[in-house]
């Protein structure tokens, strides 16, 4: 009896703890592995409004890119249903935004497939962009 | 002496059906038509796989409703951004 409420009361420490755990790194800033990736120009935005790799890449930034990606799509997927759009049209719309926020140094995909880095002038990218 | 009849019959009305030779050389005339003048579309199969883009289909004032929306979606979840 003892022992089916400790475990009770360790699931349930899990679950807060995993919950927590899933919701703080959203409102916190970037993995430093993810961070160093932009900055050296490893990964990129592209116009579709996922995340690429510009060259190369080893397993460990493909799993991080496909990691950001995957979350990225529930995202807005999600946010698509609330807005009454679709998933396309929402990732196309954040693909355009996160292009833009790109800092100057940091790689970005033209709408023809064509990796740049990003300069101090305004990024180039679908003539449907906002 | 000519039967009398409302029109007379010098020539006939409809031409009788094509046969042997004539038909042949008509196909022969039509296929050497085609090609010397290349007077016949052709159709091929392309040899690359037909793409198409789907987000052509997203028009610019559903990203100009979403976009507003979004941008608060990038900021909140800025670690994955």
């Amino acid at each position: 009896m003892k022992t089916g409420f400790t475990r009770a009361a360790l699931a349930i420490s899990a679950a807060v703890l995993a919950m927590t755990g899933i919701a703080a790194p959203a409102l916190a800033q970037r993995d430093p592995a993810y961070e160093a990736a932009r900055q050296s120009g490893k990964v990129g935005e592209k116009p579709d409004g996922y995340l690429g790799i510009v060259s190369g890449g080893d397993a460990a930034l493909q799993k991080l890119v496909n990691d950001i990606n995957i979350k990225r799509r529930a995202l807005y997927a999600q946010k698509a249903q609330e807005a009454n759009a679709t998933l396309e049209a929402y990732a196309l719309t954040a693909g355009c935004l996160a292009i833009a926020r790109t800092a100057p140094g940091e790689k970005y995909q033209t709408p023809d497939g064509k990796w740049m880095t990003r300069t101090s002038t305004a990024p180039i990218r679908d003539p449907r962009c906002p | 002496m000519k039967s009398a009849k409302l029109t007379n019959p010098m020539c006939r009305a409809h031409k009788l059906p094509m046969g042997g030779a004539r038909r042949a050389s008509a196909a022969m005339m039509a296929m050497l038509g085609c090609g010397l003048a290349a007077g016949c579309i052709s159709v091929s199969a392309p040899d690359k796989p037909i793409v198409i883009e789907l987000n052509i289909n997203v028009k610019q004032e559903v990203i100009y409703r979403l976009a507003p929306g979004a941008q608060n979606t990038i900021e909140e979840n800025s670690s994955i951004f």
